[in-house]
């Protein structure tokens, strides 16, 4: 529409001009004058429609109210709150140690970096320290999360634009992911494996085998990624220049994690503040200065190949020790074992505090029923989790439960993004940019 | 912001300031910002004649101790640069109730009527740059405390890698607190998280409306008041009584 403004009919009114005929009013028009005419028009098309909260589309029980005029987003509201589950509330009435089997539901794609966020907070309220060798799994853990968050983040993502090989090979690796974690952890999804203190259960023997063989089939796998989207015209053209937020935007509305770090500012919390002995491992923070959804989707590959290089670090790194803090009154609970359903107690901490020491069942029972007490205070921890800064605000009166669980949860303030990166835009592309915040309903709204 | 500010770690700068004896010392009010209950007994028992200690176990609220100078860190240098921006732009000491250094955390408890403004020269101030506010929550600290409720605002400079905490504390019949919206813009949607699970009235947020729960939703549930609510069991209309009022250690 380069010629706005110019070619108005030549009686100089506003519009082309006309004549009455028995048909109605007929427009003479010429030149470029079009958006004088489709002014007049440009409202017959408002529309306001409802997408979600079922919608395939919205990534899960998000509802957009979208205001349309054709196929133009005027304005755009969330709607949020469909999958509200009362995760913090339910948190005061649980012990320390059990909240971590509710952490871990919220943001349902990335549970290890919950209970992360949560066990850090509950140890800097208790002022310990975890040994060496349950801090290194736990990033071990983390970065194999990160991976499967991320394959989700593409297999969903490209369903929604229509690409279901993304869906089908997305999930088959993710496959892969999840298969290590159970074998790793004992679950596929809501662990519950990262405790106050350490972890719940050293690694299994042949561990190390296993995880190499993952980091190996990844090795192979990652760069189909690249030859299937990244070459991809299609792909590109429905990314590209869509969903813009530039850093200023990011930053006023509080967004991190890869939409941050796509649109230029290099901020991972595992480089800027290092939590876990992140100091430890050398591995490059994917940035970009375009910020749109092309932009973020090269971020989260990219960020693929760095946990796979943190993982193989791992590996060297391991070695034999404890992975729970030496504090009987802590450490929760006492002994466990991985079985085929998922966690049992150990037969042989059974034998002992059934069999031969009285004082074992009750500290025990005590460990287990009343739990183990915080010192009062608050304390902010932030992780970074595969969609940006996870935070937990924790705050201890000194009893056996948590005060108040407050969960900064990174898909909860980036979807607050929404409107700025849709309105104006095309309707297609608001799908293009919810799979790009890639928020996780459970997480958005606990 | 006034011209002539020096740059910071120049020369004039907040390391120099401290000479100026900004502090508010005096400004504190009587009474520390109580952040606890008080909790007694075991198994809810209380008032009986029971010696052992097991019935009879009391604990004081807790209050969180003001921190005295120095508190460590990078901590005075912020304090320096926070209490002269403070005075630069006429915003008196008292906004600043007060310090608590907790954790190798920093927390600021604010006056409400005080806190847009002071979140703005915490935006604004060069020396400051507290770009991005990480998180907005609400804190209700149970019924009996004075000045229950709690917004605490975690900030974060992602220029000088820092992190504070403010805090507005309010009694529960005027739970008014001012909207750092236009701050924050982020704020948004997490003062109306707490406006719904704490009932906090955030005055001038653009539309403060509930968010997770429903629109017609009574009451505020996060609220430690908040009736929780048993689970009936079909024997003989019996019913497992709600978690804050099972049998469990305090």
């Amino acid at each position: 529409m380069s010629g706005t403004g110019t070619g108005h009919g030549t009686n100089g009114s506003a519009y082309a001009e006309s004549r009455e005929t028995t048909e109605g009013r007929v427009y003479h028009v010429s030149g470029g004058d079009w958006d004088d005419v489709l002014a007049d028009t440009e409202h017959d098309e408002r529309m306001v429609i409802n997408m979600g909260p079922q919608h395939p589309s919205t990534h899960g029980v998000l509802r957009l109210v979208l205001e349309l005029e054709g196929e133009t987003v005027t304005q755009l509201r969330s709607v949020i709150g469909y999958l509200h589950t009362g995760i913090e509330k339910n948190l005061e009435y649980r012990t320390w140690t059990q909240g971590v089997t509710f952490v871990t539901r919220m943001d349902y794609l990335a549970p290890l970096s919950n209970e992360m966020g949560y066990c850090l907070a509950v140890e800097k309220l208790l002022g310990i320290d975890v040994p060496r060798r349950a801090e290194l799994i736990r990033v071990l853990l983390l970065e194999i999360n990160r991976i499967g968050s991320h394959l989700v983040y593409i297999a969903t993502g490209g369903m929604e634009l229509g690409a279901t090989t993304a869906m089908t090979i997305g999930f088959r690796e993710r496959e892969e992911v999840l298969h290590l974690l159970e074998f790793l952890t004992g679950l596929r999804m809501n662990h519950a494996f990262i405790r106050p203190g350490g972890i719940a259960q050293d690694l299994p023997t042949d561990a190390h085998e296993k995880i190499s063989e993952f980091v190996q089939v990844m090795d192979k796998r990652l760069p189909l990624y690249d030859q299937l989207f990244t070459g991809q015209p299609i792909w590109r053209n429905r990314l590209k220049g869509v969903g813009r937020l530039p850093v200023d935007a990011c930053l006023a509305l509080g967004v991190t994690g890869p939409i941050l770090r796509s649109a230029g500012l290099p901020w991972d919390l595992r480089k800027v503040e290092p939590y876990s002995r992140y100091d430890e491992f050398s591995f490059d923070v994917p940035t970009s200065t375009e910020g749109d959804c092309w932009a973020r989707y090269l971020c989260r590959v990219e960020e693929m190949h760095q946990s796979l290089r943190i993982i193989r670090q791992v590996l060297e790194k391991l070695e034999p020790g404890p992975v729970m803090v030496a504090d009987r009154k802590i450490a929760w609970p006492a002994q466990l074992s991985i079985s085929s359903d998922g966690m049992g107690n150990s037969l042989a901490h059974v034998r002992k505090i059934m069999g031969q020491s009285m004082e074992s069942l009750i500290h025990h029972f005590k460990l287990v029923t009343e739990g183990f007490t915080v010192p009062a205070g608050e304390v902010y921890v932030p992780v970074e989790s595969p969609r940006g800064e996870l935070g937990f605000h924790v705050v201890s009166d000194g009893g056996t439960k948590p005060m108040r669980v407050h969960v900064r949860d990174p898909s909860f303030v980036n979807l607050q993004s929404m409107p700025a990166m849709a309105e104006g835009g095309l309707v297609a592309d608001v799908i293009a940019a919810v799979a790009s915040i890639d928020p996780v309903m459970g997480g958005v709204d606990r | 912001m006034p011209e002539e500010k020096p740059a910071t770690g120049g020369e004039y700068s907040s390391a120099e300031r401290a000479e100026q004896g900004l502090e508010p010392r005096g400004s504190r009010p009587a009474k520390p910002v109580v952040a606890g209950r008080a909790r007694e007994g075991m198994f809810g028992v209380s008032g009986s004649g029971d010696t052992s200690g097991y019935g009879g176990l009391r604990l004081p609220a807790h209050t969180a101790p003001p921190a005295e100078r120095p508190y460590g860190g990078w901590f005075d240098e912020f304090a320096d640069q926070f209490f002269a921006a403070l005075a630069e732009n006429e915003v008196p000491v008292e906004a600043v109730q007060q310090v608590t250094v907790d954790r190798n955390e920093i927390t600021l408890y604010l006056d409400r009527a005080h806190l847009v403004q002071a979140c703005r020269i915490l935006r604004d101030d060069p020396g400051l740059r507290f770009e991005l506010c990480s998180s907005v929550s609400g804190v209700d600290y149970g019924e009996d405390v004075p000045q229950r409720l709690h917004s605490v605002y975690h900030l974060t400079s992602m220029t000088y890698r820092r992190r504070i905490r403010l805090e507005v504390t309010m009694d529960v019949d005027d739970p008014h607190c001012p909207s750092i919206v236009e701050v924050y813009p982020t704020a948004d949607w997490q003062e109306r998280e707490a406006y719904d699970m704490f009932g906090i009235v955030y005055d001038g947020h653009p539309a403060l409306t509930r968010i997770l729960m429903p629109d017609d939703w009574d009451g505020y549930p996060q609220r430690k008041d908040y009736p929780l609510g048993g689970i009936p069991v079909e024997y003989k209309g019996a019913e497992i009584p709600p978690p804050d009022q099972r049998r469990s250690y305090s």
